[in-house]
């Protein structure tokens, strides 16, 4: 089992025709069962084309009426990013997945917006991430797909590479994942910490989650706080940026402490005092989930 | 990106905000000019530096005749100016505003910037001017009054009303306050700002509503769109190493530390500098060379480490994903080889052909030690440290006085930047270079 996505996903890709497109579609068909699941990509200029024998389409609604995409992930450039994840949403797919990075924050919040005040039902996740994976069936985003080994262990992450770190420890003791999801490292995204812990409580083919987290804003602690309610799974946690200095933006948009708030100390304090256990050495977050799972 | 004040302010008139009148001045002969042009009998000679709290460091003061604005814009301008956001070292002032002096009856406090949990613009406003605001917050979180703004619609008069007359503006006033809200709003959402803070904004004696100090910040991701935003760019207000990184599409930071990190994303670096912390070492930097560590940008970034005299020895981590370990391994060994490092570098590599990578930087001849894992990584860069620290003061103690000629006998494993200066604490300030404005990261470098 897994979240989000698994083999009966049917993607599209928007931004299939620019070398980020194309460069992880071709990487994600590779990849277990998505030479089956890939279906479909868009570009309002090159409809009729095709991409290694995925059809193009001129939009996402059309993709889906043609193909029965449900999913789609976007490359396209920051300057079209926002209005692409409309378009998906305008669709009424389940998800999407943005991957582009550097995405304006008025844009996400005028995005955001809309989708909340329509009520929609498609889910975000991203932008500024990795992207999804449930391994063995289906990879969606930038991920490599050959550190992840089919198994039962849930991974939540704003980060990308720090992500692909948690992956390979628990792969390396053995131990392998339902689903890696990575929310992105930007302040203005769609699901968070906290959504995603709550579809792994209901999945059941996960039993324990790692839930990696970062320096700004209080989506870690919001989260800490519900699992301590809710969570019927064990989780474990790292925050990085324990180092960071306040005020300065740490790579991500999203990685700054600002007016004090949003520091890898407090989060980590509120983690555990929620019952997370939480490491502070990155290179322990596989053994921390381990001991959890005895 | 951040602006001047007297940017920021000719910015906000533009949007109908209300300010002093005052001009930017580069010399005392200018300051004492605008002070002319402007008349009356009091002037605020202010310096303008990118960080807060510049009252407190001197770096404001009233003048109360063309003298004393002669004499205070030559105590400001060029003065190391130090607050609490400069760091021990301070900002140097170039330029400075000069101001007709203002008639204050009230202080009050309003900002701006995007929440993240609503995912909307938060305007907050205090009767608490003049402070810091997480002070206010702090001590006094009940007089913060919020209002999220609805993006479709903009910050309405009713609510922008409402905000002003909690604050604590005059009735008479209160319209004039509201418009100015609504103005402030408009700037930031137009703009792209990430955050908009008028402290003080003031009620004047007689009876009106100006912005007598203004700090805005904009999104660097939406620089694009707005050149005249760019152009307003100060360079001397920014690190010059995080300048020259830019240029290389680097994402660098200093530290205080002394070991230089490079990792690719952004949470592994954070990770990895805290892995240093955790051994009890401190980094030098936080520096993500993004999805592809190439040859070019691997010496980069080893130059941009480097330049730091503090430096003594590189840590390196890399998780190869899609990248191969051998493509990055020889990238290492070409830019050690060019940059002729004489630090020790620690090297920590995860992904495909991870053997054959090792293997290139253990046949490479450098004094390049591997390491498994992150903690091994950090652990062995905190090591190399110490043995780099005792040999020097093994190389030291017998002649303290000779050290000139101990540095010239290149000791082993010691970064020639760092024996210039071994105890020296300060900054280095290496020439500045001008760079172009950062281009907007897109999804073009993703290929971790």
């Amino acid at each position: 089992m897994s979240i989000l996505i698994n083999r009966s996903t049917r993607v599209v890709t928007q931004g299939i025709t620019g070398n980020t497109g194309q460069f992880h579609t071709r990487a994600s068909r590779e990849y277990a069962d998505g030479r089956k699941c890939y279906v479909a990509g868009v570009n309002p200029k090159r409809a009729g084309e095709d991409f290694e024998g995925l059809p193009i389409f001129g939009s996402v609604r059309e993709a889906k009426a043609q193909t029965g995409a449900n999913v789609s992930v976007v490359y396209v450039p920051p300057a079209g990013a926002a209005g692409a994840i409309w378009e998906a949403v305008e669709a009424d797919l389940d998800l999407v997945i943005c991957i582009t990075e550097g995405i304006p924050v008025r844009d996400m919040v005028a995005v955001r917006d809309r989708m909340k005040k329509e009520s929609r039902r498609t889910l975000l996740l991203g932008p500024n991430c990795p992207g999804v994976i449930t391994p063995g069936e289906l990879k969606i985003g930038i991920m490599p797909g050959h550190i992840h080994r089919e198994g039962r262990v849930g991974v939540v992450s704003r980060s990308g590479t720090l992500t692909y770190e948690a992956v390979a420890q628990l792969t390396e003791l053995g131990i392998g994942q339902s689903s890696a999801v990575g929310i992105g490292g930007d302040p203005v995204n769609g699901l968070k910490h906290l959504e995603v812990l709550q579809l792994f409580n209901d999945d059941p083919g996960t039993d324990a989650v790692v839930m990696i987290g970062e320096i700004g804003g209080s989506d870690e602690e919001t989260a800490a706080h519900w699992a301590k309610q809710n969570m019927r799974k064990p989780v474990v946690g790292f925050i990085a940026g324990v180092t960071a200095p306040p005020g300065k933006r740490m790579g991500h948009a999203g990685a700054i402490i600002s007016g004090g708030k949003g520091t890898a100390q407090e989060k980590l304090a509120v983690m555990e005092a929620c019952g997370i256990r939480v490491t502070r050495n990155p290179a322990e977050m596989g053994r921390t989930l381990r001991s959890v799972l005895r | 990106m951040k602006i001047h004040e007297y940017q920021a302010k000719a910015l906000l008139r533009k949007f109908d905000v209300a300010t002093p009148r005052g001009f930017a001045c580069f010399s005392v002969d200018e300051a004492l000019e605008a002070a002319r042009k402007l008349g009356g009998g009091v002037w605020a000679v202010k310096a303008q530096i990118h960080a807060g709290g510049r009252g407190k460091g001197g770096g404001v003061k009233v003048a109360r005749s063309l003298d004393e604005v002669r004499e205070k814009a030559r105590q400001i301008l060029g003065m190391q100016l130090v607050t609490h956001q400069t760091g021990p070292g301070g900002q140097k002032v170039r330029r400075l505003l000069v101001e007709e002096g203002a008639d204050i009856r009230k202080e009050l406090y309003v900002g701006m910037v995007v929440d993240r949990q609503t995912q909307r613009v938060c305007l907050m406003a205090s009767s608490e001017g003049g402070m810091d605001i997480e002070e206010v917050a702090a001590r006094h979180p009940e007089k913060i009054h919020k209002v999220f703004i609805d993006p479709a619609a903009g910050l309405a008069a009713e609510p922008a009303a409402e905000v002003a007359r909690r604050i604590g503006v005059p009735e008479a006033a209160n319209s004039q306050a509201a418009a100015l809200l609504q103005a402030l709003y408009r700037c930031f959402d137009q703009t792209d700002a990430s955050l908009a803070e008028i402290n003080p904004l003031i009620v004047s004696g007689d009876g009106r509503v100006v912005a007598l100090d203004a700090k805005l910040n904009f999104d660097d991701n939406a620089l694009y769109r707005h050149p005249e935003i760019v152009a307003l760019r100060d360079l001397d207000e920014e690190d010059p190493l995080e300048i020259e990184a830019s240029r290389h599409d680097l994402s660098y930071i200093s530290l205080e530390g002394n070991i230089g990190c490079m990792v690719n994303g952004a949470g592994l670096a954070m990770a990895t500098m805290d892995t240093i912390k955790l051994f009890g070492g401190e980094p030098a930097n936080f520096l993500d060379v993004g999805g592809g560590a190439t040859a070019e940008k691997v010496t980069a970034a080893f130059k941009i480490m480097l330049s730091n005299a503090r430096v003594k020895a590189i840590l390196v981590n890399i998780f190869g994903g899609i990248m191969k370990c051998d493509t990055i391994a020889a990238g290492i060994v070409a830019a050690a080889r060019e940059v002729k490092l004489s630090v020790p570098l620690v090297v920590r590599m995860k992904g495909t052909n991870e053997e054959i990578g090792r293997k290139i930087l253990a046949d490479s001849g450098l004094p390049i030690i591997s390491a498994e894992n992150m903690g091994e990584a950090g652990r062995k860069a905190v090591q190399a440290v110490k043995a780099v620290t005792s040999a020097r003061r093994a190389v030291k103690r017998p002649a303290p006085a000779r050290a000139k000629k101990a540095r010239a006998k290149k000791a082993p494993g010691k970064n020639a930047a760092a024996k210039s200066k071994p105890r020296s604490k300060a900054k280095p300030k290496p020439e500045r270079k001008r760079a172009k404005r950062t281009s907007a990261r897109g999804a073009k470098g993703k290929k971790k």
